[in-house]
């Protein structure tokens, strides 16, 4: 099969295909990977990658994506089947409003992972940043998932909607030793967050609440967190071996009072 | 405590025409008519009515008149009826007022007080019947320049970026299926297919009954993310990016749960019954660089093929905000004036935020130019368009088309009666009740909403040749072609236009 030979040096190593991303522009390195896709390559291997913005977005197709180096904004943004690993770090924006498929981080993300995101899955094994999970959805059969290793920053699961967020806290900043940030799952009026962590009521935002564990919970737990632990060499008896806390919505229509036709029925 | 609140409206029925066939009790959504089968007697709730007149157009015999109360509180030049009515809601409810449609105070509106030229002796004026006479307008980023290459006949050398092609200036707004009937979004799509213009999805999605009229759709990206599906970017003829409009800017909005239906649901993706919150602003957008990401990542998501507008309130800061939307990246911008109709807000932010269109439009056209870049998208007006007048004076201040929202609703059968929120509407156009929607044919709908574009099209070739020209395009800045009356000196220097007589 020829390959397109741009500036981005296109190889093959075994059943993947390697491109060589150093230097090469985002536009570029991503209309290399849609033709490869597009030819019917399912495994591709991205090699020096630096902050390049937008692999894999809008992506539908059930391949198998590497990436060696610091995936840039929006990795995955809009994408609907392919599974992404990530060798380093993820920039802002990673599976933003994604439909479907799987992104898997070594390292840590910057703000907004996994924006209203609809389906799939993003497992981080480092700390991320602010506002992650905002505005999370569901639908029908698709709940997606994030699991985050270490730490999230402030405004957790804001506006969320629907899905299923993990924090596991494995790791704790020095400057900010807590598992999550403030105005935690602020506006919440779907889905759950759990924390394995004690977490005050009063540290919630507007219209979340603490809940308890029920089996269901623990049998997600265990799922979740043991795909975790196998993709990222961790012993699943152990981070499950904590206290989970559990937010949810105070109800899944927090503004129904707010306006006066509400009121008058 | 007396609920001292007097009835906008009252209910006239003749009772010797009345032939007590209950029409009226079926067709009133907001229960104004009740009739007592047993004791034969008729009760009129007064203060239910909203004046959509639907009871007195369907009445077989003409029996019913819908009147203005005669009963008000005492006058007062301050504390008006409207003002009083507020408060007391507000002391009863201890919420927000909620309420639809346009700007209702009496702002002045500079549509109004701008005036057309026309040709006189020295330059005459076309007969748009006689000679042709060119509405088409391209949306989207024009080229620099434009390169040929000669070889076997003249080719393109330049790539253009993707275009939208209107056959006239006119579109149909982003009005959301949820806020408004499947029917009305059929009506709408089938005219601008027909006409060869676009209309806009809202945040709703795209329901699949609009899937054949998907080229003459453009979908819409608001802060919610509804519906937002690689499939529906890829689907439609252009991407919105809606960061807020004129009716409420600066806010998000709550689709109460009670009306996710279940269709509603399978079309924004979202569970049933659950509020759809779109928060105030895109999360992953807090800065012209952050919108630039988003532009980019659907346009890399639909590998560059579909332009890619933003949408905003005109505000005050109109000007560099529009500079530096186009300078991310858009093809469009597109601005939504202080009259912009809306299926839900509250009063407070419809009524008291944000700029008229006309001086927005003017505003940005100068900005953009003055930076150089006016070619490099497209100015996209909406808000309180009434009229092909409207459209003439607002493509003449600096725009290249105009979206209609209300508009397009009174001529698919909308009476403005403001309850658009309450999701009853009488005219099957705001509604999701079964029932109620088949009040509206979309086959009559979409001929009427046909007919007002074809209408207003007529009209502005007739403005053209008036004017002694024979393309909109030369219209569009042409504000040379305007003159202002009764505007003080500080409005005529931002609208770019000379006082009348001068």
């Amino acid at each position: 099969m020829e390959i397109p030979l741009r500036k981005a040096k296109v190889s093959r190593e075994g059943e993947f295909v390697v491109v060589d991303a150093k230097g090469v522009h985002y536009r570029e390195l991503n209309e290399v990977i849609n033709e490869l896709v597009e030819k019917g390559e399912r495994k591709l291997r991205l090699i020096n990658v630096n902050g390049q913005r937008y692999i894999a977005d809008g992506l539908r197709c059930d391949c198998y994506i590497e990436i060696h180096g610091v995936a840039g904004d929006d990795l995955a943004a809009f994408a609907n089947g392919p599974t992404v690993v990530v060798f380093g770090d993820v920039q802002d924006g990673a599976g933003n409003t994604m439909n479907a498929g799987r992104i898997i981080v070594h390292g840590h993300g910057t703000d907004i992972i996994g924006h209203s995101m609809r389906g799939g899955k993003i497992f981080v094994r480092g700390h991320v940043g602010y506002r992650v999970g905002i505005h999370m959805k569901e639908y029908r059969e698709q709940v997606p998932v994030l699991v985050i290793g270490g730490t999230a920053g402030d405004f957790l699961g804001e506006y969320m909607a629907g899905g299923r967020i993990v924090v596991l806290g494995l790791e704790r900043l020095e400057t900010y030793p807590e598992i999550a940030g403030e105005w935690l799952a602020t506006g919440i009026h779907g889905g759950a967050i759990y924390l394995r962590d004690e977490v005050d009521e009063d540290r919630l935002g507007y219209g979340a609440k603490v809940e308890k564990l029920t089996h269901d919970d623990r049998r997600f737990l265990e799922a979740e967190v043991g795909e975790f632990c196998s993709i990222f060499s961790l012993n699943p008896e152990e981070v499950l071996n904590a206290e989970f806390t559990k937010v949810v919505p105070k109800s899944h229509r927090p503004f129904a009072d707010m306006y006066s036709d509400a009121k008058e029925g | 405590m007396v609920r001292n609140f007097p009835p906008e409206f009252v209910v006239r029925v003749d009772r010797e025409a009345c032939i007590n066939c209950l029409r009226c009790v079926r067709e009133c959504p907001f229960g104004v008519h009740e009739y007592d089968r047993e004791k034969k007697l008729w009760k009129r709730h007064h203060e239910k009515c909203v004046a959509c007149l639907r009871c007195a157009y369907m009445c077989p015999v003409q029996a019913i008149s819908i009147e203005r109360s005669p009963m008000e509180y005492a006058p007062h030049p301050v504390w008006t009826n409207r003002v009083r009515k507020d408060i007391k809601t507000q002391a009863e409810t201890g919420a927000v007022i909620l309420t639809a449609m346009g700007n209702e105070l009496p702002y002045v509106s500079y549509f109004d007080r701008l005036v057309l030229d026309a040709c006189q002796v020295t330059n005459p004026s076309i007969d748009p019947l006689r000679e042709p006479m060119e509405l088409r307008t391209y949306i989207g980023r024009k080229p620099e320049k434009v390169e040929l290459e000669e070889d076997n006949g003249v080719r393109l050398k330049t790539k253009i970026a993707p275009n939208l092609k209107l056959e006239t200036p006119i579109m149909f707004a982003h009005m959301s299926y949820g806020s408004i009937s499947i029917e009305a979004h059929l009506s709408m799509a089938r005219a601008a297919k027909e006409v060869g213009t676009y209309m806009g999805t809202g945040e709703g999605g795209m329901h699949v009954e609009l899937y054949p009229y998907a080229d003459h759709i453009i979908t819409q990206v608001a802060s919610g993310r509804f519906a937002v599906h690689e499939e529906y970017l890829k689907r439609g003829a252009a991407i919105e990016i809606k960061i807020g409009q004129g009716a409420k800017p600066g806010i998000g909005g709550h689709l109460p749960g009670k009306k996710v239906t279940e269709e509603i649901s399978r079309t924004r993706m979202i569970p049933e019954g659950s509020d759809a919150i779109s928060p105030a602003p895109h999360h992953d957008i807090y800065s012209i660089e952050d919108l630039a990401r988003l532009i980019y990542a659907l346009k890399e998501a639909t590998r560059y093929k579909k332009p890619v507008f933003v949408k905003i309130a005109a505000v005050h800061n109109v000007a560099p905000i529009a500079v530096g939307i186009i300078r991310a990246g858009a093809d469009a911008v597109v601005i939504d004036g202080f009259r912009a109709g809306t299926g839900a807000a509250p009063q407070v932010h419809r009524d008291h935020h944000g700029i008229p269109i006309e001086a927005a439009i003017a505003s940005v056209d100068r900005r953009l130019r003055e930076e150089g870049i006016r070619h490099w998208g497209s100015i996209i007006a909406s808000g309180g368009i009434r009229s092909s007048a409207d459209v003439a004076k607002a493509i003449a201040l600096g725009a290249d088309a105009v979206y209609i929202g209300t508009a397009a609703l009174i001529a698919l059968g909308c009476t403005v009666c403001k309850k658009c929120y309450t999701g009853k509407c009488a005219w099957g156009i705001a509604t999701q009740d079964p029932e109620l929607r088949k009040r509206l044919d979309p086959e009559e709908g979409a001929r009427r909403a046909a007919n007002l574009l074809r209408a207003w099209s007529h009209e502005l070739k007739e403005i053209l040749g008036a004017l002694g020209l024979n393309s909109i395009e030369s219209l569009r800045s042409n504000r040379d072609r305007l003159r202002g009356v009764g505007l003080t000196e500080p409005e005529l220097r931002v609208l770019g236009v000379k006082p009348a007589g001068e």
